[in-house]
C-alpha cells in the first residue's frame, strides 16, 4: 500500500472515473455506475441464488447499493483504488438486503474482480422498491426524482418546470436522495 | 424504476463537498471537550494537593496510561469509519495501556502491604470515579458520533463502542487531576468498569446513529 500512494494515484479505470467525478465530470460519474452497477448485478444474482431468493429482488439490491456508494463516496480514499471499496460498500449492502428478506447470511464471493469480467444485463421484468419509496418522499421531493430517472429531464428542465432555481433542484435531489436511502433501510420486505 | 433511470437521478446530484472524517472528528471532540471541562470545573476541580501529587509515579501513570488508552482508540474508531478499511496494528496498541497498567498493579502489590491491598482498592470514593468519568465522557461520545454519522462503518455497534472507549479515555484524562486516589488497584479496577459504561453506551449509540 506504500508502494501505490509513493506511485501517486491509482490508475485502474475506476479510480479514474472517479476522481474524473469527483472533478465534476457528470458523463464519467454515469458510466462508473452503470459498470459498477453491472458488477455489483452479477455478485447479486450470484448471492441471491445460493441463498435462494428470489430473482427479482435482485435489481432492488443493486439499486440500494448504487445509492449507497453514491451517499458514501466520500469515505473513499483517492489514494486507494476504488475497486476493493466499491466491493466493501456492495457486500454490506447485499448481505443486509438479504437478511431483511429474512434469508440465512450468505457470504457473497470474494472474487469480485471476477464479475467485472462477466457484466449481466439488467432485468427489465424486475419490479422495484425505488418506485415504491418514492411515495415516501415529500410530493416536492417525488417529482423532483422522478423528472430527472423516469422522464429523463436535465436539471435546467426541472427547474424550470417546477419555477426553481437549478441549485434548488439539485439541493431538494441530494435530500431526496438521502430519505431515499433511510427509508430504503427501514423497509422490510 | 429501471436502474439506468436510477442513475440518472444519482448523477445530476453533484458531489458534496469533500468530508474529512478526520477533521469532523477533532471538531467533534473539541466541541464535547468544552462541555466536559464546565462539567468539570462545576461538579470536580482538581484536587487541593495536586503540586504535591504530580511529582508521584502513580498519578503520572494514570494520564499515561489513559492517553495510551484514548490514542488507539480514537484512531481505530476512525479506521472502523470506512468500509475498506482494515483495523490492523492498530488494534495491538490497545494491548499497551493494559500492560502497562499491569505491570503498575505488579509493582504495587510488591511494594504494598497485603492488609493495605483492599483500602488501595477501595480508594476513597470508587463510586464517584464510575459516576464522574461516564459523565464526563458523555458530551465527548456525542460529539464523536454526530461527527462519524457521515462514515460508512461496516459494524456500526463496534464503530460506536470503540468511540465510546476513545471518549472515556479522554475523560479519565480529564477526571484524573481530580481523582484522589492514585493506586494502581484502584485505576485498575474502577477505570476500566466506567470505561466498560462508556463502551456499552457507545455501541447502543452507533447501533442506532451510524447504521446507514
Amino acid at each position: 500500500m506504500k508502494a501505490q500512494s509513493a506511485e501517486g494515484p491509482p490508475d485502474d479505470p475506476w479510480s479514474r472515473m472517479m476522481r474524473a467525478s469527483i472533478a465534476g465530470d457528470e458523463g464519467a460519474y454515469r458510466r462508473l455506475l452503470e459498470e459498477i452497477g453491472r458488477s455489483v448485478r452479477a455478485m447479486a444474482r450470484n448471492a441471491f441464488a445460493r441463498a435462494r431468493g428470489g430473482d427479482a429482488d435482485v435489481e432492488d439490491a443493486v439499486q440500494e447499493t448504487l445509492l449507497a456508494i453514491h451517499l458514501k463516496r466520500h469515505t473513499w480514499d483517492p489514494g486507494q483504488p476504488l475497486a476493493p471499496w466499491v466491493y466493501a460498500v456492495a457486500r454490506h449492502k447485499v448481505v443486509d438486503a438479504l437478511r431483511r428478506r429474512g434469508r440465512q447470511r450468505v457470504e457473497p464471493l470474494e472474487d469480485f474482480e471476477e464479475f467485472l469480467a462477466a457484466p449481466e444485463a439488467e432485468d427489465p421484468h424486475a419490479l422495484s422498491d425505488a418506485r415504491k419509496l418514492l411515495k415516501t418522499l415529500a410530493p416536492r421531493q417525488r417529482d423532483i426524482v422522478t423528472s430527472i430517472s423516469l422522464d429523463g429531464q436535465s436539471i435546467a428542465a426541472t427547474a424550470k418546470r417546477l419555477e426553481m432555481s437549478e441549485v434548488a433542484v439539485r439541493v431538494a435531489l441530494h435530500r431526496a436522495l438521502k430519505a431515499l436511502g433511510a427509508a430504503w433501510r427501514r423497509s422490510v420486505t | 424504476m429501471k436502474t439506468s433511470e436510477f442513475i440518472a437521478a444519482l448523477a445530476a446530484d453533484p458531489v458534496p463537498a469533500s468530508i474529512r472524517l478526520g477533521r469532523r472528528v477533532a471538531a467533534g471532540i473539541a466541541l464535547g471537550l468544552i462541555v466536559s471541562l464546565a462539567i468539570f470545573a462545576l461538579l470536580m476541580g482538581p484536587r487541593p494537593d495536586i503540586a504535591a501529587a504530580a511529582q508521584t509515579p502513580r498519578f503520572l501513570l494514570k494520564f499515561v496510561d489513559s492517553f495510551a488508552f484514548a490514542l488507539p482508540s480514537l484512531l481505530l474508531t476512525l479506521r472502523l469509519a470506512r468500509p475498506d478499511a482494515r483495523p490492523d496494528a492498530i488494534a495491538l496498541w490497545l494491548i499497551a495501556p493494559f500492560v502497562l497498567l499491569g505491570a503498575g498493579v505488579v509493582v504495587e502489590l510488591t511494594v504494598v502491604p497485603q492488609s493495605e491491598w483492599l483500602a488501595r482498592l477501595m480508594g476513597a470514593n470508587a463510586m464517584h470515579c464510575t459516576r464522574m468519568i461516564p459523565m464526563l465522557a458523555a458530551p465527548i461520545l456525542a460529539g464523536l458520533i454526530v461527527a462519524l454519522k457521515p462514515g460508512a462503518p461496516l459494524h456500526p455497534a463496534l464503530t460506536g463502542a470503540m468511540a465510546g472507549a476513545a471518549s472515556a479515555g479522554i475523560a479519565a484524562l480529564l477526571y484524573a487531576p481530580s481523582c484522589p486516589d492514585d493506586s494502581p488497584l484502584f485505576v485498575a479496577t474502577w477505570y476500566p468498569l466506567a470505561t466498560l459504561i462508556c463502551t456499552g453506551a457507545g455501541a447502543l449509540a452507533g447501533r442506532r446513529f451510524l447504521a446507514w
